[in-house]
């Protein structure tokens, strides 16, 4: 155990950790954030995304002590229901999704891009979309919404 | 007839669901109190035994309240699966929420009656006429004057038991029903706000981790606990008959543990092989035969048809896959158990979790707590097994998260399906006969309170799956053609002149064995594999016949809304009436093709038809979706935006089903593990076009629409590659190396 200081969604916290353990343990267990979450703990499908460093990057195979002091950004960090983001105001209005377990990955991925290409192109958009799952295959209304966003 | 008479009718592939009210204690059906509360504010609370899991449901349940009981939808809290609230409807599976409680009985009918109730005593208390009120707003009205609703009962009961005679209000005067009404959830889902089960965090709450054994069948030997003697947070090793878990103070603590654990296994019995399995489950004894239909005179219509046509079709053991590891909170303490939960059936866990744990079910409480989706029965019932016996044995909280191994090794598969099929056709091509017979390989099923052992933990602790009572040959059907007639089996083909077309002579015979893995109801159990196979072999008799596709279902069905589902379909695709493969189709490059299917889902529980436009790279034997068009018949439109949703998802999952999906296994154990090996499409798939047409019923009963595109795009896929390139594709998925295979073979 040592002490690691998270900065996350602007907000300092001191936490009590195994360095080892991976970021998205420390997010969901010690600060008991709910927007990254555990799809495969592999770096396969993206439900754990954060930004960091303006990358979105997956929080289960990322050690804790890997980011400590950086700012790291969750999903809850760039929006609230009452004053979404861009990205997520455009995702309710085009109802893009259905569980909604995949949104992390999803919405991050999406900032990351528009954030560097605001005005990304769809095979851009497709291409940071690769490596992320929606097993309710919301597919063509997640990709209209980014594309919303980008135009 | 919905899934669950057929479950009582046949027994075929899932065995019957103990009666509604199972368990003493749940909500009575019948009492209205049971449905809805009025709040001295005039707030409506409702009460629901069907659950959102991301279909949409849960808006268009409040949608149904608002309208019906005429208060704003705002105003409107829906309270859904929870075992000490909400009414027990079993499962919130099989298409079957929209029928059970927008039709004139349940959620439905409790709102028309307490409608009614109110202008009944909003006439006593006004002295207005009943005749001269109207419930508007919240309120009863008369010309003159008006009552709130919280005025009327405000915290008061109704003490009524439902009306049937309560009437519904008009579709046409629909305001809220009906209406694209957005999704309450999403905002909180979208900001990362919303408490999915694996965000449920309780007090003391500890951390499980499991260790499964390394093969189907594998007994527990021994556990060295000494292993992990001295592990950071470790709290206890939990070993019951071969269940093996260990509890943590963290989560990190827990995986490390389950990892670290020294546990020896006496391995099971060898798999069957992988290559060949569609031969092997033809050949595997004993059986469990059903006859799903049979007009007893298949063998001589056979025999004395102008021509016979064959064909053999093979789909394999798919996945749930859900995005998220399937988790639970349980909290076992003091003879009482809390458990959140992301299951299909809360009070089948109730009574599952009490034989668990050795508790009355009186003294456990299950709540659904939303997971990702689960498309069926994925690992959400086994995990929260895990949970309330971990629970149990430490005496504090545990929340248990399945990894990504643990959930695919061992969740309930999607029944693998082996089929044949023959027709014998008249002298002019009109089907005359269709024999259809097919085996599939069944073990578990969603678990019960006597049939804990339907899922893998249950198995681990000691119970038995639901036993294979082999029966052969199989008892006659029922007659042929006879009112008490349902296709709801999923087995039979639309064409079927009992059912919704004219082919007069029928004979559906199913074979169940016994499968080495769990398998369970995963969207369109069955009904997909078989529409695969009826739809593709009836686009191979157009082809042998040089007639359009649409032109010859349309030949042999007779119910109109499966015709309307048609002609609909392909209108809006544009279809050019001409029969397959394309002759104009090139020998190299991009082969372009388009396929078309039509079903009734559970033979009455929504109709469909889908056109796939498809693009076959001729050198790689890649399949490119271009386009997929669906029409959509599911009684009345109740939310027009969360059917395209849901149809358009099911295209899509689908179509990651048909191009790349499958089980795979070695001897010993099941190898498709990950995202790595087992191929889901992703998000950054080449997504085709889709576009949807409803077809809006308003007087007829409501009925399905979550699974009716999944079963469709399959055998739609399959018929495009046809038409794209002559060569006919006889086993799912579709892969590039098959289909180069199936091009070579054909040409
Ligand atoms: S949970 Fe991190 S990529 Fe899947
Ligand atoms: S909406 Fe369910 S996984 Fe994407």
């Amino acid at each position: 155990m040592s002490a690691i200081t998270l900065k996350v969604n602007g907000q300092t916290h001191q936490v009590d950790i195994d360095p080892a353990t991976p970021l998205l343990y420390a997010l969901s267990d010690d600060l008991g954030l709910r927007g990254p979450k555990f799809g495969c703990g592999l770096g396969q499908c993206g439900a754990c995304t954060v930004i960091v460093r303006g990358e979105a990057i997956r929080s289960c195979v990322t050690p804790v002590a890997s980011v400590a002091g950086v700012e790291i950004t969750t999903l809850e960090g760039i929006g609230t229901p009452e004053k979404p983001h861009p990205l997520q105001q455009a995702f309710i209005d085009l109802q893009a999704a259905q569980c909604g377990y995949c949104m992390s990955g999803v919405i991050l991925s999406a900032k990351a891009l528009l954030d560097k290409n605001p005005k990304a192109q769809k095979p851009e958009i497709e291409r940071v979309l690769q490596g992320i799952i929606c097993r309710c295959f919301t597919n063509a209304r997640i990709v209209q919404a980014i594309d919303k966003v980008a135009r | 007839m919905n899934r669950r008479h057929f479950l009582a009718a046949a027994g075929a592939l899932f065995v019957e669901f103990p009666a509604f009210g199972q368990v003493p204690g749940a909500p009575s059906m019948k009492a209205l109190d049971s449905w809805v509360a009025i709040g001295a504010d005039g707030t409506v609370t409702a009460y629901s035994g069907k659950e959102e899991l991301g279909q949409g449901i849960f808006t268009a349940q409040a949608q149904l309240v608002a309208e019906e009981l005429c208060v704003p939808f705002n105003r409107v809290k829906l309270i859904t699966c929870d075992t000490a609230l909400t009414p027990d409807q079993a499962h919130t599976s099989g298409s079957q929420s929209h029928p059970a409680n927008f039709n004139h009985g349940n959620l439905a009918l409790a709102c028309a009656t307490a409608r009614e109730a109110l202008i009944r005593l909003a006439s006593t208390k006004l002295g207005v006429p009943v005749s001269e009120l109207s419930a508007v707003n919240g309120e009863v009205r008369s010309a003159s004057k008006a009552i709130g609703y919280g005025e009327l009962v405000g915290g008061q009961k109704f003490n009524l038991t439902l009306d049937p005679a309560a009437k519904r209000r008009d579709p046409k005067t629909w305001t809220v029903l009906g209406k694209p009404v957005p999704r309450t959830d999403i905002p909180e889902i979208v900001t990362g706000r919303f408490e999915y089960v694996q965000n449920v965090r309780v007090p003391g709450m500890l951390h499980g981790g499991v260790v499964r054994p390394p093969s189907p069948g594998a007994k527990l030997a021994s556990v060295d606990e000494a292993s992990i003697a001295g592990m950071p947070g470790l709290v206890k090793v939990i070993v019951k008959k071969d269940f093996v878990g260990v509890v943590a103070e963290k989560q990190w603590q827990a995986i490390q543990a389950a990892q670290k654990l020294k546990v020896s296994w006496t391995p099971g019995p060898a798999l069957p092989p992988f290559a060949g399995f569609a031969e092997h489950l033809k050949k595997q004894q004993p059986t469990r035969d059903t006859r799903l239909l049979d007009s007893g005179d298949v063998d001589q219509k056979l025999a004395s048809a102008a021509t016979v046509m064959k064909a053999s079709y093979y789909h394999p053991y798919q996945m749930h896959g859900s995005v998220g590891g399937s988790c639970a909170v349980a909290d076992v303490q003091g003879g009482k158990a809390t458990i959140w939960s992301a299951t299909q059936g809360v009070w089948y866990q109730k009574s599952a979790c009490a034989t668990l744990l050795g508790l009355r079910p009186a003294d456990v409480h299950v709540i659904f707590q939303r997971g990702s989706g689960c498309y069926g029965l994925n690992g959400a019932d086994t995990v929260t097994y895990d949970a309330a016996v971990m629970s149990q044995a430490v005496g504090k909280p545990v929340r248990v998260q399945l990894s990504r191994a643990d959930e695919m090794a061992w969740e309930n598969f999607g029944n693998a399906f082996a089929l044949e099929q023959r027709v014998g056709l008249d002298a002019r091509g009109y089907i005359v006969a269709w024999d259809h017979e097919a085996w599939s390989p069944t073990l578990g099923n969603r678990p019960g309170p006597s049939t804990p052992g339907n899922v893998i933990t249950g198995t681990l602790l000691g119970y038995q799956p639901e036993p294979f009572v082999a029966r052969s040959p199989a008892p006659p059907a029922g007659a042929f053609g006879s009112s008490g007639f349902n296709n709801s089996s999923n087995g039979i083909p639309s064409y079927a002149g009992a059912g919704h077309g004219n082919v007069k002579s029928v004979r559906v015979l199913v074979h169940n064995v016994r499968s080495a893995f769990f398998t369970g109801p995963l969207r369109s159990p069955a009904r997909l594999q078989n529409t695969f196979a009826h739809e593709c072999f009836m686009d191979e008799i157009a082809a042998k016949l040089q007639v359009d596709p649409l032109e010859y279902r349309l030949r042999h069905l007779s119910f109109f809304r499966l015709r309307d589902a048609l002609t609909e379909v392909a209108k809006a695709a544009n279809w050019q009436k001409r029969p397959s493969p394309n002759p104009k189709r090139p020998k190299t490059g991009m082969a372009p093709g388009r396929g078309i299917a039509v079903v009734a889902y559970e033979g009455d529980n929504g109709y469909a038809a889908l056109v796939a436009e498809v693009e076959v790279d001729l050198a790689t034997g890649l399949i490119h979706t271009k386009r997929i068009v669906v029409s959509n018949d599911s009684g009345p439109v109740s939310n027009p935006d969360g059917i395209k949703n849901q149809i358009e998802g099911g295209a899509l999952q689908g179509l990651s089903r048909a191009l790349g999906e499958e089980v795979t296994w070695d001897q010993t154990k099941v190898t498709s593990v990950h995202w790595g090996n087992y191929r889901s499409l992703t998000l950054g798939m080449e997504t085709p076009v889709i576009e949807s047409v409803l077809i809006n019923r308003p007087e007829e009963e409501a009925c399905g629409s979550g699974e009716t595109s999944i079963t469709l795009i399959q055998a739609a896929i399959g018929n495009a590659v046809f038409d794209a390139t002559g060569a006919r594709l006889r086993e799912a998925p579709f892969t590039p190396a098959r289909v180069l295979a199936a091009i070579k073979a054909s040409s």
